[in-house]
């Protein structure tokens, strides 16, 4: 049901006052900030949720909160946070990033990084310890015995990627302060993804172009997720 | 060598102003390797405010300033607190603002250089059609916003420390007003957010007439009292500067093609594109940096002589 106005919105794209390439350039520079920072996030998360689900260590509970915590970590202060560290009096400084897609990815990064961890450590969790347990019987390594268990938990890893991947792109705090939503004089993107874009038009009180923005912004995040599942779908008929 | 090829290019440039924008397109398109300006595919980052950008101004002038120099413009759009404080950091290499006060600080704290008058337009004071105020048609600005302060009328602060919000708070202290209490909010927004709070709560507000023009067929508010390019009040002057950041404090800004900008934007071309500029049918900013008579005052602080010993 909640689908139908999304749907019925976006017949209103094709008239819309904005300039050839505009939207396409936004939701470009949208999925190339956001899918890069999850993936970068997903190869970071992973290895660190397999070893902590793993590991028995003290403090391992220490870990798992902060980790839960980080999933709330406001994007604004992020964003603060890593302008602080790209601006040219930043210790990143010389590196020249602040408004740049690099230093968007970097926020991005730090934001999608606690969900995918949390989760993909939940779902390791949750994977029975027969499971490990038997690959190590049947003369697997240790390396054979994560992947086993990687196996079992791909849902809960699909989902935590996307967990990563819904929070990365819908956020606008921290991309609107790092990239400062920049597009050429010719209306092509440069750091203005879907969320700043929404949030100029609101600005300038266009409600009307703004949802319809953001129309855009829930049909590509159903897009993924219905891409995801597909993909975790045919991975079981196999 | 490298001497005598810029002053070539330099007389390249001249002439692709001078001729048709054809003859542009040529020097421009057809120019490779060691035709191109040294400059070429070097980006300039402008901070500035939220009222230059949301009219859709720069969008409409810059091209031509990145076809000339072969150079792409970064503008971002925060605020006239949020784009100096940029520039304060080295994070960009032009500023574009429109608060004389916050600029002469910066200059003052050597951040700033080379300040140029761009263009004005001016700040208008609307409210709702009833006008619980009672402010239509008062000469003073004042005079106006001490009345909303009497009565307790609704009204609607940027509350953002941009220039716009610069300009209210001098107002109110000129006006010998105390703003506070529960008529008065601060959205910490927009200029275009904070018309639409006013629309909504039926409040007044201080808005730059550039923006009020670009939003006025979406919203319920009518102009109370006139800036001074509907003959109000000098007061309600709304005034661009241009300035370069300092490469002596910052040395990774882009100080030749800042100043190439700031050349540029400060030209008749320019100027006259700036004029051309309209919304609705209306002129939105009026350009002042050609003139036959320069003010001396705008290169540096407000009151600053080189005989003064306040430095």
């Amino acid at each position: 049901m909640p689908i139908e106005p999304v749907v019925g919105l976006l017949p209103g794209l094709l008239d819309l006052p904005f300039r050839d390439g505009y939207v396409s350039s936004v939701i470009y520079v949208s999925l190339y900030v956001s899918v890069t920072a999850v993936a970068l996030s997903t190869l970071f998360s992973v290895p660190v949720a397999v070893a902590v689900g793993f590991a028995e260590f003290r403090g391992k509970r220490f870990v798992k909160s902060v980790v839960n915590t980080g999933m709330g970590f406001p994007s604004v202060v992020v964003g603060l946070l890593v302008l602080f560290a790209v601006s040219n009096q930043g210790p990143l400084g010389s590196l020249d990033l602040v408004f740049t897609r690099e230093a968007m990815i970097m926020s991005q990064f730090v934001l999608a990084t606690p969900p995918i961890t949390a989760i993909t450590l939940a779902a390791v969790s949750g994977v029975d310890d027969g499971v490990r347990d038997a690959a190590r019987a049947l003369g697997g390594t240790r390396l054979d015995a994560a992947l086993v268990v990687l196996k079992e938990a791909r849902y809960g890893i699909a989902t935590a990627v996307l967990a990563g991947f819904g929070r990365a792109v819908s956020e606008v705090g921290s991309v609107l302060i790092v990239g400062g939503n920049i597009t050429g004089a010719d209306g092509i993107s440069k750091t203005r993804t879907l969320t700043t874009a929404i949030q100029l038009e609101a600005r300038q009180g266009q409600y009307e172009t703004a949802m319809i923005l953001g129309a855009v912004l829930v049909a590509l995040v159903l897009t993924v997720n219905a891409v995801v599942v597909h993909f975790g779908d045919s991975g079981v008929t196999r | 060598m490298s001497i005598h090829r810029r002053r070539f290019l330099a007389a390249l440039g001249a002439g692709a102003v001078a001729g048709t924008a054809g003859c542009a397109r040529l020097v421009g398109g057809g120019g490779s390797g060691d035709d191109r300006p040294a400059v070429a595919g070097e980006t300039l980052t402008l901070t500035t405010t939220t009222s230059t950008y949301d009219t859709g101004l720069l969008d409409e002038i810059h091209t031509d300033f990145e076809e000339m120099y072969g150079v792409t413009v970064d503008a971002v759009a925060q605020g006239t607190g949020a784009a100096l404080e940029s520039a304060r950091n080295g994070d960009s290499d032009v500023v574009m603002v429109h608060a004389r006060g916050l600029e002469d600080e910066f200059l003052r704290n050597g951040y700033g250089l080379n300040r140029r008058d761009l263009m004005f337009n001016d700040f208008v004071i609307v409210g709702p059609e009833s006008d619980p105020a009672g402010i239509e048609g008062t000469s003073s600005a004042t005079e106006a916003l001490a009345a909303i302060a009497d009565s307790e009328a609704s009204f609607v602060s940027r509350g953002d420390n941009s220039g716009t919000h610069t300009k209210e708070l001098n107002l109110w202290e000129a006006a010998g007003a105390e703003p506070g209490g529960d008529w008065y909010q601060e959205t910490g927004t927009g200029m275009g957010e904070a018309l639409n709070v006013a629309t909504q709560q039926g409040a007044y507000t201080l808005a730059d007439r550039g923006t009020f023009i670009s939003q006025r067929s979406e919203i319920d508010l009518t102009v109370l009292v006139q800036g001074p390019i509907e003959d109000g009040p000098e007061i309600l002057a709304n005034p661009y500067g241009i300035m370069a950041v300092n490469p002596g404090v910052h040395d990774s800004a882009n100080y030749d093609l800042a100043m190439a900008y700031i050349g540029w934007i400060t030209s008749p071309g320019a100027q006259e594109a700036i004029a051309g500029f309209q919304t609705n049918g209306e002129q939105l900013f009026f350009p002042e940096a050609v003139s036959e008579d320069p003010d001396f005052q705008q290169y540096v602080p407000q009151g600053w002589s080189s005989d003064s010993s306040d430095e």
